[in-house]
């Protein structure tokens, strides 16, 4: 027994649990996802990336949305255009509840088919109140139905964003247009955000989005609608691969009402300030203090 | 060395953009306006006929088939005395106003303003404004009506559309339509009536 010292076995037992721990610490290792490149693992967060990391990065997405999705698209890093914040406001009293801006959200922005998933979720509420509570998003029958009213819910780009600051890691931004922006390879899927979101507006990728080559819209930018990769948040961007080239959002060109007004707010003349200057708006849950970008009004 | 660190630390730290460059995009060069003009429907100076195209669609037949040019009797086509041959189709739920409220009685082409000024067919949404004020000034200020095109019109035109498009003169309140499929969304929402 004297070979066997207190010491030794120690030792070994110590070795032991050192192997095991180290084995169990690499596991991941060995379920390294498929479509994870190292490219990918060590990219650096958005505001890291100079010009030429970002070219590189831009045309690896392109590649992989070519090998994974069989698409050829173009992904862009649109920019802010300087001197414009943006604003957007709906007209309650022309909106039927017909979904077809969450319809054209869906297509525009690549969203995954099967769920039909859009960043609008349109509420059927009873007349005389805005009770959300009471609302419903699952009608089917045909609107408008006497005694409701229709309430389009989506991003409302809040200038003091609860999804930002719970952020842990930076993954979310306001830019200076007063877009909130995701970066959604930088993204872990915490879903705080989601959380945090008093309007319900941040949707998660609980798969990997499915949407065939045809349906694919190419015209992608690195911050709004490129497919997104599974287990990261995605959000409304306002289409700022639209609305930063100048064009409006694809919800407004497809509401059939025209209930949606979109603009600069900064330019006296433009339609959205006109609405903010003479019609009765208010904004979603103002007691928050969440300063949203999206506002309301009616008619009367 | 601690200051290299220091500063490091700092860098990580900033919120702003590595390369400040890329922050913004170019300014948009100060352009003259683009149009913002409105999409002038064919169903204008038309009406509908029972006759459906191979979409359903009703076939429109022009108001000048029929009504060649001034003059009530101006008839060239099927003068049977009876318009509801031809104007059968139309439902008429329109404030309870008569055809010649807007429709010229001396020249069946053309529509007529309340002082009785003749309007071209292209022209309606003079005619639609003059009861519908708060709309058509709604309307001009871009906060009525749908659109598509350019929100900025330094970098191109918009498109926007006309008052017919969405309200049918003859029965102005758009009729019920059935909405797009709703998303399957994993959190579910009580309906109201069982909350």
């Amino acid at each position: 027994m004297e070979d066997t010292s207190r010491r030794t076995t120690l030792k070994a037992l110590g070795a032991t649990l050192g192997a095991a721990a180290f084995a169990r610490a690499m596991a991941p290792l060995a379920a390294w996802p498929e479509d994870l490149s190292i490219d990918e693992l060590l990219q650096r967060h958005y505001k890291e990336l100079s010009r030429d990391d970002m070219v590189r990065v831009l045309r690896r997405l392109e590649q992989e949305t070519l090998d994974q999705y069989g698409a050829v698209v173009t992904i862009d890093d649109v920019r802010p255009i300087p001197e414009v914040q943006f604003g957007y406001a709906l007209n309650l009293s022309v909106c039927v509840g017909c979904r077809k801006c969450a319809e054209a959200c869906h297509v525009e922005n690549n969203h995954d088919r099967a769920t039909n998933q859009s960043y609008i979720r349109v509420l059927e509420i009873k007349n005389g109140s805005v009770d959300l509570a009471m609302g419903t998003v699952d009608y089917d029958h045909a609107v408008p139905k006497k005694g409701r009213s229709y309430m389009p819910v989506q991003c409302h780009q809040c200038d003091n964003a609860p999804c930002v600051s719970v952020c842990p890691i930076e993954a979310t931004w306001k830019e200076p247009d007063g877009i909130v922006v995701v970066d959604y390879n930088w993204c872990i899927g915490c879903r705080y955000c989601e959380a945090a979101c008093p309007y319900h507006a941040r949707r998660f990728n609980w798969h990997k989005p499915e949407i065939s080559a045809e349906e694919i819209n190419p015209d992608q930018a690195y911050l709004s609608n490129r497919v997104r990769p599974q287990g990261v948040m995605e959000k409304c961007t306002f289409c700022l691969h639209r609305t930063r080239k100048g064009r409006l959002p694809a919800c407004l060109e497809a509401c059939p009402t025209g209930a949606r007004v979109f603009g600069n707010m900064l330019d006296p003349n433009s339609e959205i300030r006109w609405v903010l200057e003479n019609k009765r708006t208010f904004v979603l849950k103002e007691d928050l203090g969440t300063r949203p970008r999206f506002f309301y009004f009616f008619d009367k | 060395m601690p200051l290299f660190t220091a500063l490091t630390l700092l860098l990580a730290c900033d919120q702003g953009f590595v390369d400040p460059s890329r922050e913004y995009g170019p300014p948009v060069p100060d352009a003259p306006a683009k149009a913002s003009r409105v999409h002038v429907p064919t169903s204008l100076g038309a009406v509908d006929t029972p006759r459906r195209d191979i979409h359903g669609a009703p076939i429109g037949v022009s108001c000048a088939t029929c009504h060649a040019g001034p003059g009530e009797d101006a008839i060239v086509v099927g003068d049977e005395g009876n318009p509801e041959q031809m104007h059968g189709t139309i439902e008429l739920l329109h404030g309870g106003l008569a055809c010649d409220a807007c429709h010229e009685p001396t020249d069946r082409r053309l529509l007529h303003l309340a002082d009785g000024a003749k309007l071209e067919m292209a022209e309606a949404m003079q005619l639609c404004a003059q009861c519908h004020g708060p709309q058509a000034r709604d309307y001009q200020k871009g906060a009525h009506g749908g659109m598509t095109g350019y929100w900025d019109l330094r970098q191109g035109e918009r498109v926007r559309n006309h008052c017919v498009e969405c309200h049918a003169p003859h029965s102005p309140k758009p009729p019920q339509v059935q909405p797009a499929p709703r998303a399957v969304d994993r959190v579910v929402f009580p309906a109201s009536e069982t909350h």
